[in-house]
């Protein structure tokens, strides 16, 4: 064959299912520099068939390619620069006529096009047909109808591809109003509605051809659930008792495989290091192996996995429903009023997962100053790295001391911390909006996509590979090189005291004002490339000054926190501080990509930081006060 | 049956109309005629949210939400 590697290109409309698409054509064969789960830069993969490479690229999901948002222009310029040698454009069964308006904008662009009309599932489920022998004729491109969730005519669409590809088969697209006639320029609005109302009516026409609705309205079970979950009285209350449960699941099942895991992790330390004792490794070197590195990763693998092993799936669940639009129309009334864009609720959404993730995503904001508010504020909602401290602290602090009433005080408190943060977000957006950021908010247009019939097992691979691993690996990567800086700072010595105690010691006195000690300030200074090892370097600290055989349960847990002085306060104010602090390393560095100001970025440091220290000492000054007065 | 030029933003939760015309300029205007907000097309009120603004409304087989500003620049013919 002559075609050594083909490139193709996807492109589609948002909620299309097209990340999906790309998932199933790819497989585990692809590599991401964002987030992975939902497409704000290229995500690039590959697939072989017919004995050819097909290199796969992931384009933003777009509704146009001529309005001018970075993604649209992303978008345009990767198709009508010729690098592809196919584009395909990923169409949603269920709403062809709107999806149609983009692949002719496509069709355009480019002659070399596959059409793949996805979620063909939905729409029989629906009972919306879509006759594709004459919607192919319309376009005069080949047509593939798929299900990309099971599987379903990958086959056929892999072929399609590689036929348009290779010329075996010729296209002869539409004629459609050329590129160089759709002007970009907005200046003669006359002109322009009338081509953008020529596509939009000539996509109005072929799917009036092609697709057949039934006679009672295809999305009445979608609009009786919208009528619940996005209603005046239910609405608010609904989300909060969904955020809840998924919490209340993940404090009360992570207990159990931790302790199992902590325990395994022990036994076998002491194998290890007899191993080591064996091979007559000096005493300096077992102690940076074992105590620094193994030590370290092994806790932050106990501490962390089960949480994030039950927290994802979970809330990519909510995800894959297309529950987290509604999530953004339910709040951006509070979002309007705090002068932001209605979809900083969903950059928000996205930060739960990834602050850094949550800031690129940012740029589907178009308007810049809405964009900065979004940037700045983003670490104010915990992300997965931050959850397991509130979720481990709140579990040692409540579920122990209250037996079974403990865990729903638990849920309670970790719910609390991210209304604290969703609050905090809308506060200093407010801030921002009336002082560094001026402006009235910009338009706002969100789709509130149907409802998907999620399928489990994708969703159990998928949020255990692509964030459960992709999170668990970054923290074990940064946690080894910490184990060592850890047990070099507990190693050396100034006069009678190690670097650890001294530089413990030297913050303790800021510490203590916030409601916290040095070793918790520490920890969180420490944990700047990633937030995952907090707690692990405060065990570690701990440890160092406290004699302490086995930590195999949370109550050993509580019982060392306790002996270092922890009371409910020093809870509170450890949460609070991890809500609120200077975003991790990763999150600063796409802080400073997104922004390209120095400026920005410092503020996205201090904004989150300062907010912390004062609300921390307050809530510890405050309570200290009560105290006062009680007595 | 009377059917007047009035903004979609006044048409009532369940109401339906035909769209007349935009008063929206540059972006806005384009992104709403994206999502297919166009002379002639049906369009319906299907949810408001909990603060009442925006509103959920269906076209085309979508449902796209708008805050009331941009709803208030589409004019619709509504019958009353």
């Amino acid at each position: 064959m002559p075609f050594e590697r083909l490139t193709i290109a996807l492109a589609g409309n948002p909620n299309t299912g097209k990340s999906t698409v790309f998932n199933s054509l790819t497989g585990l064969k692809q590599h991401t520099g964002n987030w992975p789960g939902k497409t704000v830069v290229f995500a690039q993969g590959t697939y072989r068939w017919r004995e050819t490479t097909h290199y796969l690229i992931d384009l933003p999901g777009t509704y146009s390619l001529y309005t001018n948002s970075s993604d649209e222009e992303i978008a345009r310029q990767y198709i009508s620069s010729g690098q592809a040698d196919v584009t395909v454009i990923v169409a949603d069964a269920t709403s062809l006529e709107r999806n149609l308006n983009l692949t002719l904008q496509v069709l355009g662009l480019t002659g070399k096009v596959v059409v793949c009309v996805n979620l063909m599932d939905e729409a029989r489920r629906k009972g919306i047909q879509v006759d594709l022998p004459k919607l192919s004729a319309e376009l005069g491109v080949p047509v593939v109808g798929t299900n990309a969730r099971n599987g379903d005519g990958l086959e056929a669409l892999r072929e399609a591809i590689w036929e348009v590809a290779t010329g075996t088969v010729k296209t002869s697209p539409r004629e459609v109003t050329r590129p160089a006639t759709l002007s970009l320029s907005l200046d003669d609005e006359a002109a322009s509605d009338c081509r953008v109302e020529g596509l939009v009516t000539a996509a109005q026409h072929i799917a009036a051809k092609v697709v057949t609705w039934p006679k009672e309205r295809a999305d009445r079970q979608d609009r009786k659930i919208d009528s619940i979950l996005l209603s005046r009285f239910y609405g608010l209350p609904i989300m909060l008792l969904l955020l809840g449960a998924i919490f209340w699941l993940t404090i009360v099942g992570a207990n159990y495989p931790g302790e199992v895991l902590a325990g395994f992790f022990a036994s076998l330390e002491g194998r290890l290091n007899a191993a080591l004792v064996v091979l007559g490794a000096p005493l300096w070197l077992q102690g940076i192996l074992i105590t620094g590195v193994y030590r370290t990763m092994t806790t932050v693998v106990a501490v962390m996995l089960p949480p994030m092993a039950i927290f994802f799936p979970l809330f990519t669940l909510l995800e894959d429903l297309g529950y987290l639009p509604r999530i953004a129309f339910n709040l951006d009334h509070f979002f309007r009023r705090a002068g932001a864009h209605g979809k900083q609720a969903l950059t928000m959404c996205m930060g739960f997962g990834c602050n850094a993730a949550g800031v690129i995503a940012c740029r589907i904001i178009d308007s810049p100053r809405e964009k900065l508010i979004a940037i700045l504020t983003n670490n104010f909602v915990p992300c997965n790295g931050r959850f397991p401290i509130l979720i481990v602290v709140a579990s040692i602090f409540m579920v122990g001391t209250n037996g079974g009433f403990g865990s729903f005080l638990a849920t309670l408190s970790v719910l609390g911390m991210v209304v604290v943060g969703v609050l905090l977000t809308l506060f200093i957006s407010k801030m921002l909006s009336l002082t560094l950021l001026k402006g009235l908010p910009s338009s706002f247009m969100l789709e509130l996509p149907p409802y998907r019939q999620p399928e489990l097992g994708r969703i159990l691979v998928r949020s255990f590979i692509d964030r459960t691993l992709f999170v668990l690996s970054r923290a074990v990567i940064v946690a080894a090189p910490a184990g060592v800086v850890l047990w070099l700072m507990g190693n050396i010595t100034l006069g009678d005291s190690s670097l650890l105690t001294l530089s413990a010691s030297f913050l303790d006195p800021l510490g203590r004002l916030m409601g916290l000690d040095g070793f918790i300030l520490l920890a969180f200074l420490l944990g700047l490339p990633a937030n995952e090892i907090v707690i692990p370097i405060l065990i570690m600290g701990y440890l160092r000054t406290t004699a302490m055989l086995e930590l195999d349960s949370l109550e050993s847990l509580r019982q060392l926190f306790i002996a270092n002085g922890w009371t409910t306060i020093t809870a509170v104010c450890t949460m609070l501080f991890a809500l609120c602090h200077w975003p991790c390393g990763t999150t600063l560095l796409t802080a400073k990509k997104e922004t390209q100001s120095f400026k920005w970025t410092a503020l996205a440091f201090f904004i989150p930081t300062m907010t912390g220290v004062a609300l921390c000492t307050l809530v510890a000054q405050g309570a200290r006060l009560i105290g006062f007065l009680w007595r | 049956m009377e059917r007047q030029l009035i903004p979609l933003v006044k048409v009532p939760l369940a109401g339906r109309g035909s769209v007349g015309s935009l008063c929206a300029k540059s972006h806005t205007r384009r992104r709403l005629q994206d999502l297919g907000f166009v002379p002639n097309t049906e369009v319906e009120v299907l949810h408001k949210s909990p603060a009442g603004n925006p509103a959920a409304y269906g076209l085309r087989g979508t449902v796209i939400a708008l805050r009331d500003d941009e709803a208030g620049q589409i004019m619709v013919f509504y019958a009353f």
